[in-house]
């Protein structure tokens, strides 16, 4: 038993069920910023506590019987690979708690929206700290009905439907994985990770390891999101207030991620060697779609909404994290994991920026805000417009940033892909990935130019607040963090290698 | 000399007689093991005291009709208790060479807590509609009553006889109540499913009586056996007599293409009777089949599998067609809604059953008990709900919350059990121990087609649960007494579920027969 980390589970629970006592609406947001603040604390305690020596040992590991008819066991752990994630998703969740104190969307109330923000934090935590098949499944669909609601009732533009598509694909995609999962089970015996992960698919035939891994690998697919299944993110970011989106890109998107490489690397070795050509072939699709679809939404008189620019750049920079997995290999994987967190800092950011400016000019339409000269942030709002500026060089992974070291480890992972993996292929896929990040470049300084320049004097413009304390207070964590992770990357590779190596089955 | 008879018969190819001479008179007395048949008993017994007593009981005091009642059903839940504590499984009406008419085993005792609880919460739930709509007491007590105890009797029943009798027992009040209001409406859906059920109850009886000649024997196990070395002449008669029996079950279970009454009848019925028989008529129907199929018909295993597979894809696929087309500004819709939710529901239960078949084991049925279980709950909360608020159209609840915040959260919390998604977790292990049973057996392909419906519920699930929180505040509105307290009841036994699936689920870790 580890009380930490169910603590971490059961604070935002607890706080969750506190929201249906009658509180004030500023009672309510204070007790939102209460336990997520007691929940970062706590992940950062967990981070101190964890033994740094042995990253890719289970740590905090609590192992009890839940459904025993079933076999499924109540079986927490974090390792090297998951604590970064627990304690990117406990910062992200409690800057998005400071930040709707002050800036709350329109919406029913607070204490729905604090009541939904924490139930989504135990979905997102649960995903990165279970060590049980069934029980991932379950923190995978926790997370559904709360970002369902927070984007249905809390939106703006075509809400409910974009929130209707978000629910429905992302359950198809679950149902699959389930499926996946219990086919697992039934043929080793046992849904527990750790001894799924030891016997490293031994005992499990050719077939059913490629029948389960396709069905994992579409479902979680699904989620990252992958090339062709990508198409609910673009709506669900343009249409979900600025916190919904931020966690969806921050948090949700990593739970695809993350479970490919929880489950499907160290479970289905063999399965997913056999699918990886795909993933890698889709990945490399979705990093040139991606950019192409940002390229076009950038461009003049494209009519490209922001929001959904930065949702079209998600699915490009998701594809480098599935190429790095793609390719089996440590430095992928690693590389992988690195881009995830750098993604979840950056466009964090992005999107906190994006909704501010969405709320200062009432749209995110990129041709109405840039008008003839551009909308001159550089000279109007000098502050947003440098963190614009400095988040859309990161996410173009600028060397010294977060995003610059997580896409390269994966370029060189596909570069020299796993044994048995077809090296010409991957290589293309290298090529394209490289188109790729050119082409990024493209578009994001297409952004900061018709954004952040211009003229700052030309006629019908309105004052725009400058930064915010408030703002600042929920951006300068995830700025700061960009840069540390992009000056000292060994914080983070030291943590996820040695683990990655014990999953890959090396070490 | 006699025994010798039947072990000759396949070689000379014809069936066996029976002999009309009894060898042995006294083993035909049966000892009553009365501690076993308490449970059904107790319920008869309490509607036979209801009937009398609304005799004496003059106007104002009907009103303690409803109390026997519900006693008489709490009291047949407590019989339960000694059976259940009871480690070997019980067997009454026996004949001197071991084929049991009554046995009390899990199945037996699972089948008759839903049975018995879904009774019970469906007469608290009924407190108030009888008194509001003005429904002859007695006679409606006395009903329910009489079709609670024919369900808790279905499944222990191990002998065709018995199972038709407890069948009808079970259908035939439940007619008299879907008619007990005395519109066009309840006239109409009462006849609509009387007919349908008396057809489907023949053609079951002309198929129990194939199997009877083509077997020479009505218990369960022991056309089990005789089908086994049946001669080939007879295969076709047992095969149709098979079939037909099925059809009679699938009926109950309003399995397609069986289910054009259902929302008919639900919408005509009082709303406690329609959840009475979405829970307690579907559990005797699934009973009564996953009796017939897995003991009596079992060497016919891949046969029935693939028929309850192709017909549970179908069920649950015209469920959900049907309640996704349904109109939110239509009458009665929320009624109607439930009505085709059950259906599809009804197209998971079957999936275990049809694993079964494939699996040639009891063991997936476990998954069909616990499903069966959970569903009953939560289904029987949100017709609960739907009385609770007195509304019939779907559009009736929108801004429910803002109105009466506990009634919604409890109907919220019902369908997304329903629709299997957390914070209703135990219907989502509902369907995982589902998907367990169809994956196990190899049924991949039915999974995969079930996936894909729960993917299409949710969809109405949840735009009905949205609803509930939309805007559109109106005075609050106060729920009767009876009404809160079943809400309450069901709400409590769905969230501890949640917490501890094990409770319900550990019918499904070993075999229950």
């Amino acid at each position: 038993m580890n009380v930490l980390l169910i603590a971490l589970l059961v604070l935002p629970l607890l706080g969750a069920a506190l929201t249906l006592a009658p509180l004030g609406e500023r009672a309510a947001l204070r007790l939102g910023v209460g336990v997520t603040g007691a929940v970062l604390a706590g992940t950062v305690a967990l981070a101190a506590w964890f033994d740094h020596s042995a990253p890719g040992r289970m740590q905090a590991v609590t192992d009890a019987s839940w459904i025993p008819a079933i076999g499924v066991r109540f079986h927490l752990g974090v390792d090297g690979i998951s604590l970064p994630l627990l304690v990117l998703t406990a910062l992200l969740t409690f800057l998005c708690a400071v930040y709707s104190t002050r800036k709350l969307p329109a919406g029913p109330g607070a204490r729905a929206f604090t009541g939904l923000v924490l139930l989504l934090e135990v979905g997102m935590l649960a995903t990165f700290v279970v060590l049980d098949l069934v029980l991932f499944f379950l923190a995978f669909e926790i997370v559904l009905i709360p970002m369902y609601f927070l984007i249905a009732r809390w939106g703006s533009g075509a809400k409910v439907p974009a929130a209707n598509r978000f629910i429905l694909y992302t359950l198809l995609g679950s149902a699959l994985m389930l499926l996946g999962f219990l086919l697992i089970g039934s043929q080793a015996g046992t849904f527990d990770l750790t001894q799924l992960a030891a016997a490293h698919g031994s005992g499990l035939t050719h077939t059913t390891q490629v029948t389960a891994a396709l069905a994992i690998m579409i479902g979680l697919a699904v989620k990252a999101p992958a090339f062709p299944l990508h198409s609910w993110l673009p709506d669900a970011h343009t249409a979900a207030p600025t916190v919904g989106s931020v966690l969806l890109a921050g948090v949700l998107l990593k739970m695809g991620t993350y479970g490919l490489v929880r489950v499907l690397l160290p479970v289905v070795p063999d399965g997913t060697a056999t699918l990886a050509p795909y993933l890698g072939a889709l990945a490399a699709v979705g990093i040139v779609y991606g950019s192409l679809a940002c390229l076009a939404l950038a461009r003049p008189g494209a009519k490209g909404d922001l929001k959904r620019l930065i949702a079209y750049s998600s699915v490009g920079h998701m594809g480098f994290v599935l190429l790095g997995i793609a390719s089996l290999t440590p430095s992928g994987v690693n590389g992988a994991l690195f881009a995830n967190i750098g993604h979840g800092l950056i466009t964090g950011l992005l999107f906190f920026l994006v909704g501010a400016v969405k709320d200062r000019y009432g749209t995110a339409d990129l041709d109405t805000l840039a008008g003839a000269t551009g909308a001159a942030l550089y000279g109007r709002a000098p502050r947003i417009g440098g963190l614009l500026a400095f988040a859309a060089v990161a996410s173009l992974g600028l060397p010294g940033l977060a995003g610059f070291w997580g896409e390269l480890l994966a370029m060189y992972g596909a570069f020299d892909p796993a044994a048995g993996l077809s090296r010409p292929a991957f290589l293309t896929y290298l090529v394209l990935a490289g188109l790729g990040t050119l082409l990024t470049a493209g578009y994001l300084l297409v952004v900061v130019k018709r954004v952040c320049m211009g003229d700052p004097k030309q006629p019908g413009l309105s004052d725009v607040p400058d930064l915010q304390a408030y703002e600042a207070v929920s951006w300068t964590p995830l700025a700061a963090l960009t840069v540390v992770a992009g000056l000292w990357p060994a914080l983070l590779l030291g943590l996820s290698d040695p683990a990655v190596k014990h999953l890959l089955g090396g070490g | 000399m006699l025994t010798s008879t039947p072990l000759l018969t396949p070689l000379l190819g014809q069936p066996a007689m029976t002999p009309l001479a009894v060898a042995d008179p006294g083993g035909l007395v049966q000892s009553v093991d009365w501690v076993a048949i308490a449970p059904p008993l107790t319920a008869a017994l309490a509607g036979l005291v209801v009937l009398v007593a609304d005799l004496f009981l003059k106007g104002s005091q009907k009103k303690a009709l409803s109390w026997i009642a519900i006693g008489g059903l709490v009291l047949a839940l407590a019989a339960l208790l000694p059976l259940a504590l009871d480690s070997d499984a019980r067997s009454t009406f026996c004949l001197a060479d071991g084929g049991c008419s009554y046995v009390a085993d899990h199945f037996t005792l699972a089948f008759q807590l839903l049975a018995l609880g879904g009774a019970l919460i469906a007469a608290l739930l009924s407190v108030h509609t009888v008194a509001a709509d003005r429904l002859p007491g007695g006679e409606f007590w006395f009903l329910l009553l009489s079709s609670a105890a024919g369900a808790a009797l279905l499944p222990a029943s191990r002998d065709l006889a018995t199972l038709v009798v407890a069948l009808e027992v079970a259908s035939l009040p439940a007619f008299a109540l879907v008619a007990l209001r005395r519109d066009g409406r309840g006239a109409e859906a009462a006849l609509k499913f009387f007919l349908t059920s008396v057809t489907a109850t023949a053609v079951m009886l002309l198929g129990v009586s194939f199997v009877y000649a083509a077997t020479g024997t009505l218990h369960l196990s022991a056309i089990a056996d005789a089908l086994t070395v049946a001669p080939a002449q007879l295969r076709h008669l047992a095969e149709a007599g098979a079939v037909l029996t099925l059809v009679g079950f699938a009926f109950k279970t309003a399995a397609v293409p069986f289910h054009f009454w259902v929302p008919d009848t639900y919408v005509g019925a009082p709303v406690p009777v329609a959840g009475y028989l979405s829970v307690v008529g579907k559990a005797a129907g699934l009973a009564g089949l996953a009796l017939v199929t897995t003991v009596a018909f079992r060497p016919y295993g891949h046969t029935w599998g693939l028929v309850l597979a192709v017909l549970a894809a179908v069920t649950m696929t015209a469920g959900n067609v049907a309640a996704l087309r349904q109109r939110a500004a239509a009458p009665n819709s929320a009624v109607r809604l439930l009505a085709w939710s059950s259906v599809s529901q009804a197209g998971y239960l079957l999936v275990p059953l049809a694993a079964a078949g494939y699996a040639d084991s009891d063991r997936p049925v476990g998954a069909t008990v616990a499903y069966a279980l959970v569903y009953g709950v939560v289904n029987l909360g949100a017709f609960a709900a739907v009385a609770a608020t007195g509304h019939s159209r779907l559009d009736d609840f929108q801004g429910l919350f803002a109105r009466n915040r506990w009634t919604a959260l409890a109907l919220a919390f019902f369908l997304l059990c329903l629709a299997g998604l957390p914070p209703g977790v135990v219907g989502l292990f509902g369907k995982v121990v589902v998907f367990r049973a169809a994956v196990d057996a190899g049924l991949g392909w039915l999974a995969v087609v079930m996936a894909a419906n729960v993917v299409v519920a949710l969809y109405y699930y949840l735009a009905w649960t949205a609803k509930l929180f939309a805007a559109g505040a109106s005075a609050p509105a106060r729920v009767p007494g009876p009404l809160r307290a079943t809400l309450g009841l069901t709400a409590a036994v769905a969230v501890v579920l949640s917490v501890a699936p094990q409770l319900v689920l550990q019918v499904v870790s070993g075999s229950l027969f």
